[in-house]
């Protein structure tokens, strides 16, 4: 058959890529063939755009086990813990179908992380709709939601947390970034990587259906008007299955009979075998007539490139596969072995007698192209002069508006759909800064969270950047977790606009910056562009998921105040960076200028001098103070403890308004009790942090000199109710 | 006048439901199914006399809510 | 004291209810689904989760496996039988507790803490709740929504066999204190003879101080006496 050019197009391949191709083979392709290229060459399993700056990356520490390129990250806890973790985006599918595109988001991190060995311990997710308004928003939001509680509450895995946020630039791409943290003893960890020729490459899990065929090439396309054309390639997901699937593979894993374990992610059967093949310098032969089939006469080109969800791909040593599929039959689910490692260092494939495709490996790994694409640099915005109405704002007005905003209210309707007490180690529930999961029958702890900001990464990528690694290393500090390393989930636009592409290249840059000084390494993750509608790209948006580690469950602190006649203190300097602030946006209406930029030593430096507050016992209440200032950060606290407080501002050159609403960054709010005052003050003092005390802990509202004084009850109201009578079944 | 509307999922796509009720089925001993696929059922009252109105109605319906066409099938049928 | 927690494909809470009743000193065996002999055991356990992935009817498919004749045999002679969530509703789908769990009222899943009434003592499940009647404890679930007819329902009060319902931090039991729409914001029952109780929420995961309550503890102290 000869390969056409709409054949090639069709298949999202360049034409200047199939003369690679042919050149790299010493022949054209056949179909099938071309669909293995179009799977493994495309942006999302090639990372072709991304590559070269994801390199520059800072991967590494004294805590990292395993970093970027295996199926998650690995680090060390201690005491033979590791955690294993990683986001990935499920956006695409999710817009196409948002129940089944989420489910199958949650799935496909899960299979991620059992894979290596760990039970999953939680999840959490980074879900981003367009404007409240838009006609689609309000059906995506709903079938994302209940598409994550779905699987992840059959899972029996409790949900950690993470962000809901709105945005028009999401209008016609929604983001669902899914991350999934499991446990392990770090001496039982499993990899990817195949030893050995003539060992047997076993298919476990569901059957192969003709779903999601070149799903991974739709995550690298934008949409149009036509994407309805793009349809069939969702998945749906059996979460039943999976759990099957994740107990089954726990089982076999506590023998020692497992080579190698990939799963079947993007792009099923071909690059589960071609990682696992190319990492072990092997080559790889499957007999397709072995591979189990949902449907009638599935051809080679289906059953490679079916993304049917909860499949394994394993490689067995020989003479143990009676074992292992007495492990899954028990467990009613299919074992089949397909294959056998080589030493040709090639794919073979063959279907009814005869060789269907013969590739060389590396044609399909190290030789895919990396591109250097051309990008332009973002303008730091300018700070607006002459805005001076927004100092006569009244206070209590524009928290009050702030509270209800979409982005602002409460997310309790959210998270009441997922599961978050099951295992029963959730010692710390979402809606604080930071879950905080009990390793099981240990008293230590994990800390997790995930953070975004298109919104400053739109206006500087590389304060945005920066921003958000700094945003999630608060959420840790705030809750007494030492930070230890983190996983990103990287949504941008088309890389193939200048623009684009720098707003990537930027972002990375402001990330790497703050890892490399805050040591807290990246140590797994995604990439997902072409986040694109009709030529119009979202904002970039790199989602960061931080876990930290808490070795002395006693030590673990929350947002919510604790009592009253207690003082609230600010931890870092409030200079009144107003651009890009929730004041600006939600009440003036000023979505122009820079967003707040970054002192790295203070970050650092307040963050580990909190933290050895915390261990001394000092602290009774943390919360960082992130958009809306100081204001929301108290309102939350006071609310998720019941208890009241009476601001008092200390004289500064601020107006109130600017003080109690400014993003300025690297700051907390912490209650302390009034007779640590000074052992609190002197610690601080010898560290050069700056602090300023902002309020008293008292009963039932919030005070404001003469100014205002609202009941907690009404302030509560105020910010549930928003989320409630959107969601309202009328 | 009274319109029922069938969805299923597309026999090409998975149905985990369908799939667990016939091994339970087979189970029970019932081993002469062979397949079995679950969907749902919708009776839809218009206020419309013209059935090829009706029908046109009930089929922008089942389109536009009922099913996600991505996945699922739907049949429709006229009953009074 | 034995117990025998039974295991479903699907079933996810079985490793928690197993780590509840050994820390209370109960010797507990997992059993799987398809085994037909039940171990010696004073009490058995259906855990909660997703069996059979929650297709069909929740709970209806688990109804129908093996072990489930032993365990019934277990119950009509007087053992103990406690369903949890899936568990309780395995237990209406196999006919051992009357009514039927339907979707929760809002049709969405619902995972927070509630505060329920302990409203008999008179059993082996909750004689150490006399000191402490109100209780905050998570639930976890899609269908919680306890249906009975008027009559069931008449009789379950009549005959005093409701054992928890939903209420607020101070005992008043409302509509506004009812998650799911449950019936008479029933949230569990027992049996005629009192040794089958069903409930919707989990007090294993309500068992020690640093999760959000430790008042689950209770069921398991008051089974040991």
């Amino acid at each position: 058959m000869l390969i056409s050019k709409d054949l090639i197009k069709k298949h999202g391949l360049k034409t200047d890529e199939f003369s690679k191709i042919v050149k790299l083979i010493g022949r054209e392709p056949n179909l099938l063939e071309l669909g293995i290229f179009s799977a493994m060459w495309n942006e999302h399993c090639s990372y072709k755009s991304s590559k070269k700056y994801l390199k520059k990356l800072p991967t590494k520490n004294k805590s990292v086990i395993q970093g970027p390129g295996e199926n998650a990250g690995v680090i060390d806890i201690g005491d033979n813990d590791a955690i294993i973790f990683k986001i990935e985006s499920h956006n695409h599918p999710s817009f196409i179908e948002p129940y089944q595109g989420a489910a199958t988001g949650v799935g496909g991190i899960l299979r991620d992380v059992f894979t290596m060995g760990a039970r999953p311990i939680a999840t959490l997710n980074s879900i981003h709709f367009g404007s409240p308004e838009h006609p689609k928003t309000k059906n995506l939001l709903n079938g994302v939601v209940s598409g994550i509680g779905g699987y992840g509450n059959c899972m029996g895995i409790p949900n950690a947390g993470g962000e809901v946020k709105f945005n028009s630039c999401f209008n016609e791409n929604n983001l669902v970034n899914a991350m999934a943290v499991g446990h392990v003893n770090k001496n039982k960890i499993f990899y990817s990587k195949a030893k050995g020729v003539n060992q047997l490459v076993v298919y476990v899990g569901s059957k192969t259906g003709r779903d999601g065929i070149h799903g991974a090439s739709m995550a690298s396309a934008e949409f149009d008007e036509n994407s309805e054309d793009k349809k069939p390639t969702v998945q749906v997901g059996d979460p039943f299955t999976e759990k099957l699937l994740l107990e089954a593979c726990l089982e076999l894993m506590k023998g020692d009979s497992i080579i190698s374990i990939q799963d079947m992610g993007a792009a099923g059967l071909t690059s589960s075998s071609v990682e696992m093949a190319s990492k072990g310098n092997l080559g790889i032969e499957i007999d397709l007539d072995k591979v189990p089939c949902r449907e009638e006469q599935m051809t080679p080109y289906e059953m490679m490139l079916s993304e049917s969800q909860e499949r394994m791909l394993i490689i067995i040593k020989n003479g143990d596969e009676k074992n292992a599929e007495k492990i899954f039959k028990k467990w009613d689910l299919d074992f089949s072995i397909i294959g056998k490692t080589t030493n040709t260092k090639n794919l073979d494939l063959y279907f009814h007698g005869s060789k269907v495709a013969n590739l060389p490996i590396t044609s399909l790994s190290t030789d895919v192209p990396i591109y250097d694409r051309k990008w332009k640099k973002t303008p730091l915005p300018k700070k607006e002069k002459n805005l001076v109405n927004y100092k006569k704002l009244k206070i209590l007005d524009s928290l009050k508006k702030i509270l209800s905003s979409p982005n602002n209210s409460s997310k309790e309707w959210v998270w009441e759909q997922y599961d978050n007490t099951v295992m029963g180690d959730t010692v710390q529930k979402n809606g604080g800064d930071a879950s905080v999961i009990r390793i099981h029958g240990k008293n230590k702890g994990i800390a997790l969270t995930v953070d975004s900001s298109s919104h400053y990464c739109f206006a500087y990528p590389q304060f945005g950047g920066m921003q958000v690694v700094c945003e999630a290393w608060r959420n840790l500090v705030s809750v007494g977790a030492r930070p230890l390393a983190i996983t990103n989930c990287l949504n941008f636009g088309n890389p193939e606009k200048e623009i684009v592409m720098g707003q990537f290249v930027e972002c990375l840059n402001g990330i790497s910056d703050a890892c490399t000084y805050l040591d807290f390494p990246i140590v797994s993750g995604n990439v997902s562009f072409y986040n694109e509608t009709n030529n119009k790209s979202i904002e970039p948006t790199p989602t960061i998921g931080g876990v930290g580690v808490i070795l002395n469950l006693n030590n673990m602190v929350s947002q919510s105040l604790k009592s009253i006649n207690s003082l609230v203190l600010v931890i870092g300097k409030t200079n009144g960076h107003m651009h890009q602030s929730e004041l600006f946006r939600e009440v003036c209406n000023i979505n122009s200028g820079p967003p707040p930029e970054i002192n790295l030593f203070n970050e650092k430096n307040n963050g580990l001098i909190l933290l050895k507050l915390i261990e001394k016992k000092l602290i009774k209440a943390a919360h960082d103070v992130s958009s809306g200032g100081i204001i929301l950060a108290l309102t939350e606290m006071c609310l998720l403890g019941d208890i009241g407080a009476k601001i008092k501002i200390n004289s500064n050159n601020l107006s109130n308004i600017e003080y109690l609403f400014a993003e300025d960054q690297s700051r907390y709010l912490v209650e302390i009790d009034e007779k640590d005052q000074k052992a609190t003050f002197n610690i601080l003092k010898e560290n050069d942090i700056f602090y300023e005390m902002i309020a008293e802990t008292k009963k039932e509202s919030l005070d404001f000199d003469k100014e205002f004084s609202i009941n907690l009850k009404d302030l509560k109201k105020i910010n549930t109710d928003w989320f409630t009578k959107y969601n309202e079944i009328k | 006048m009274k319109i029922s509307a069938i969805v299923t999922l597309k026999n090409e796509v998975l149905d985990p439901q369908g799939k667990v009720v016939k091994q339970t089925l087979k189970n029970m001993g019932y081993s002469n199914i062979s397949d079995v696929r679950q969907g749902k059922f919708f009776e839809i009252h218009i206020k419309e006399k013209d059935p090829i109105k009706g029908r046109k109605l009930a089929e922008q319906v089942c389109k536009k809510l009922l099913s996600n066409t991505v996945i699922e099938d739907y049949k429709i049928k006229v009953d009074e | 004291m034995n117990s025998s927690v039974i295991v479903f494909p699907g079933s996810n809470c079985d490793r928690d209810i197993a780590v509840a009743l050994e820390k209370f000193k109960i010797k507990n065996k997992m059993v799987w689904h398809n085994e037909t002999n039940l171990p010696k055991s004073d009490l058995v356990v259906l855990p909660g989760g997703f069996s059979y992935g929650d297709y069909l009817r929740t709970g209806c498919i688990a109804g129908k496996s093996k072990i489930i004749n032993d365990v019934i045999k277990h119950a009509k002679k007087g053992g103990l039988l406690l369903g949890i969530c899936n568990g309780f509703q395995i237990l209406t789908e196999a006919s051992l507790l009357p009514g039927i769990l339907l979707r929760n009222k809002k049709l969405k899943f619902i995972s927070k803490d509630v505060f329920i009434k302990v409203l008999n003592f008179k059993n082996s499940f909750c004689s150490n709740y006399k000191d402490k009647n109100i209780i905050k404890i998570p639930i976890a679930h899609n269908e919680g929504n306890f249906f009975a007819n008027n009559n069931l329902l008449d009789r379950l009060e009549d005959k005093n066999l409701i054992a928890f319902k939903y209420c607020d931090i101070k005992g008043d039991i409302n509509e506004l204190s009812n998650p799911n729409g449950s019936s008479k914001n029933i949230a569990g029952i027992f049996n005629e003879n009192k040794n089958i109780l069903g409930m919707m929420p989990h007090p294993e995961r309500s068992i020690d101080p640093f999760l959000s309550s430790e008042d689950g503890s209770l069921i398991f102290k008051s089974l040991l006496k």
